[in-house]
């Protein structure tokens, strides 16, 4: 269909639709909703917002019943009910379930002399006994299973079909498990559905975190759910780091703090920050004042200095990191994302890095974070993200996306260590979400062939020539004589010619509101027409299920497939909390 | 990287200008080409706008400093603008892969300028460099009807694509 024809026909379809919202939106059965959803699980003593909907009609009554019983009494709790022309709610905020097993929710709405009813079911999960002192949980943001084995090629090679090692993540073998990863909403996630998932055992909606999303505008009152930051304070005393490559406020170490259903509320996001104690990544951007250049704040906030006023050192590069003193620390490596390992550490242009050239790397804010976080006698929870494993493979820079894989599992070492002199820490590496990348086969060009021609499959693949002469786990040359023939499953229209870009270089760029492929990604390269929507200028998460590797106390309850809220479910079992009892 | 908010602005009219604004793109570059006179506008690139950038902030560099009332020409790329009938754009440094007013979780390069137009209804291809020349202007400044907040900006008074 030409541009012309398929602007049209939107503004057809567009007609329609506006046509059929207002006929169906006077026929169209009114629904009820009962937040939390049905099968939702609960730790004993979780504080959330219950909320029921009845939407599309002004209620004259809603009645919830927990077990039989009015959940006001249930509760003891107050609800507050709105009943307005199309949107009718009951609600009350901060309860908890205290007694393990299950509970049956009723719900009954009248409208219009019509009754409408809901029942769902759900468990409770009863506190467990301690395990573990720590918990650590590694994220590699996108990182899934071809990931972990281009890593495995890149850093300890193969010899006749056999590893020369594995990775450290590999080497967490107390528990192995698949985890699959789909929201309420939908079948493929995003990182701050994945993220909120792992920190609260609760789905949520993709875009959103700590919450289940209700028909409010605003993304700030839907009903929340306690999350792990949150649980480890109250229930145990503990402290809370979060480390990343990315903005800090960015979904995965957000997802841990904050409640919020959009994603986005970035300057809010960053004031939630104040919830952890170690603090490192990216993304000072959020924390300026408006009035500093390269501020990305809407108010005159400087987070900054509110940081320091609760007692926080800040860092704002590798030197002033090693530095830092204190039991509670903010370090921002860069105005947005930090670069990666590859720009950072080896390549250093100074077109790409620009004035960040002091960037600490991953393995070091790791070491910095245990070290201060383990001054805690009650413990720790700490969350490191491998975060652009995920945003170069959207990018389809795979040898990119590789080199940071390398430096989270090197960073995962460093845990490893810790963990051996400690014996009592729970690590967990294990990705949020997937892509769609696979490992064809190899690529060269020893005879002159070139493009898809140079892709070498089966028997002619043999083995790539990434060399690490000086043992340190990252290949000396992102570009051998022989690469990976690394392949994507999805893409928007974009050049190829399977080879290492010296800058990162986007795939596709946006005109108007069509992707259009980025002639510099790939200088002679061939075209490929993209196989999905023309809007997306990037590749897009996979639904494939992800690994979840894990070592020490408690890791023992990982094992088979599971659904990503039990990360959460794991956690809390392994630190023995039990939010019913008063600290 | 990207996952898209549901609820973001449409821009399919956009296209609906883009002959248009060719139209005067081709006219105005016939007067662009003669480049810069003695005191013309001075050009300005992008890797010349800041002194040092740190985690706490942009220095901007004595160059833009002495720059400021002036007029300049800048070469680099519209940036898929917030609707159709443009009163700004924003410029960036290489073309941009997401688009920040459609997506509400991308966020802008801090090396982008504002750009002013005096003529509302205008546009210029998204992958293509462009070049801008006009009164460049320095200090926060928060767009009155988009809450768009700039820092740097050029009130122009002449585009061209760059090259022609």
């Amino acid at each position: 269909m030409t541009m012309r024809k398929k602007v049209l026909w939107e503004k057809v379809l567009l007609a329609a639709g506006v046509l059929f919202l207002s006929a169906s939106s006077a026929l169209a059965e009114p629904e009820l909703v009962v937040l939390p959803i049905d099968r939702a699980k609960f730790l004993a003593g979780q504080k959330f917002d219950m909320e029921v909907e009845l939407r599309g009609a002004k209620a004259e009554e809603i009645k919830v019943l927990l077990d039989g019983k009015d959940a006001a009494g249930f509760f003891g709790a107050t609800p507050v009910v709105k009943k307005e022309d199309a949107l009718s709610s009951y609600r009350v905020d901060g309860v908890a379930l205290t007694q393990p097993g299950a509970v049956k929710v009723e719900v009954e709405a009248k409208a219009g002399g019509k009754t409408f009813r809901k029942s769902v079911g759900y468990t409770v999960a009863a506190p467990e006994k301690k395990r573990a002192k720590n918990v650590i949980l590694f994220i590699g943001d996108g990182m899934g299973l071809a990931s972990r084995q281009i890593a495995r090629i890149l850093s300890k090679g193969i010899t006749q079909g056999k590893y020369n090692g594995l990775l450290e993540m590999e080497l967490l073998n107390d528990g192995l498990a698949l985890l699959t990863t789909s929201g309420y909403d939908s079948l493929v996630t995003d990182s701050a559905n994945a993220a909120s998932a792992y920190a609260t055992g609760h789905k949520s909606v993709v875009n959103a975190m700590g919450v289940y999303e209700n028909s409010a505008p605003d993304p700030l009152v839907h009903p929340k759910v306690e999350n792990i930051a949150e649980l480890v304070k109250r229930a145990g005393g503990m402290s809370v780091g979060l480390v990343t490559t990315s903005n800090i406020t960015d979904a995965t170490p957000a997802a841990m703090v904050a409640h919020t259903r959009r994603r986005a509320e970035l300057n809010f996001i960053a004031g939630e920050m104040l919830k952890a104690d170690v603090v490192l990544g990216g993304g000072s951007q959020q924390f300026l004042p408006q009035s500093t250049p390269g501020s990305r704040r809407k108010d005159d906030r400087n987070l900054v200095e509110e940081f320091k006023a609760k007692g926080y050192a800040f860092a704002g590069n590798r030197a002033e990191l090693a530095a830092a003193k204190g039991d509670k620390i903010l370090g921002l490596f860069n105005l947005d994302n930090m670069n990666v390992y590859l720009d950072r550490e080896i390549l250093k242009h100074p077109d790409v890095l620009k004035d960040f050239v002091d960037q600490p790397n991953l393995m070091e804010m790791t070491k910095k974070a245990i070290d201060i976080l383990s001054r805690n006698e009650n413990g720790f929870f700490l969350m490191v993200e491998g975060a652009c494993i995920d945003k170069q493979l959207h990018a389809m820079d795979w040898e990119r996306s590789a080199y940071d894989t390398i430096e989270f599992d090197k960073a995962i070492g460093i845990a490893r260590e810790f963990a051996a002199k400690d014996g009592s820490t729970l690590i967990m590496a294990t990705a949020d979400h997937s892509h769609g990348v696979s490992v064809t086969g190899t690529y060269h060009e020893r005879d002159g062939k070139t493009g898809r021609h140079g892709v070498r499959t089966y028997a002619n693949a043999v083995f790539p020539t990434f060399a690490d002469a000086d043992g340190d786990g990252f290949p000396d040359n992102p570009a051998p004589d022989v690469t990976l023939a690394v392949q994507y499953a999805n893409h928007p229209d974009y050049y190829e010619n399977f080879k290492f870009h010296d800058k990162p270089t986007s795939p596709a760029i946006m005109s108007g509101d069509v992707a259009v492929a980025n002639v510099k990604r790939a200088p002679e390269g061939v075209f490929y027409p993209g196989n999905i929507p023309l809007d997306e200028s990037s590749e897009v998460h996979a639904a494939d299920d992800v690994p979840l590797s894990a070592a020490g106390p408690g890791a023992d309850y990982f094992k088979g497939i599971m659904d990503n809220t039990e990360v959460f479910f794991g956690i809390v079992r392994a630190l023995g909390l039990d939010p019913t009892k008063k600290r | 990287m990207k996952s898209r908010d549901s609820a973001y602005p449409s821009f399919k009219i956009a296209r609906a200008f883009w002959a248009l604004a060719l139209l005067v793109s081709s006219l105005s570059s016939i007067a662009a080409a003669s480049g810069p006179m003695a005191n013309g506008p001075v050009p300005l690139g992008f890797g010349e706008m800041y002194g040092k950038v740190s985690p706490l902030g942009i220095d901007l560099s004595e160059k833009l400093k002495s720059l400021s009332g002036k007029a300049v020409v800048m070469e680099g790329f519209m940036a898929p603008p917030l609707k159709p009938t443009l009163e700004f754009f924003v410029l960036t440094r290489v073309p941009m892969s997401i688009c920040p007013f459609c997506s509400s979780d991308a966020d802008w390069p801090y090396d982008i300028v504002v750009v002013y137009l005096r003529e509302p209804v205008m546009a210029l291809p998204f992958d293509r460099p462009i070049r801008v020349e006009g009164r460049l202007e320095l200090g926060t400044k928060t767009d009155p009807e988009t809450g768009f907040v700039s820092l740097v900006r050029i009130y122009a008074t002449r585009l061209s694509e760059a090259g022609i």
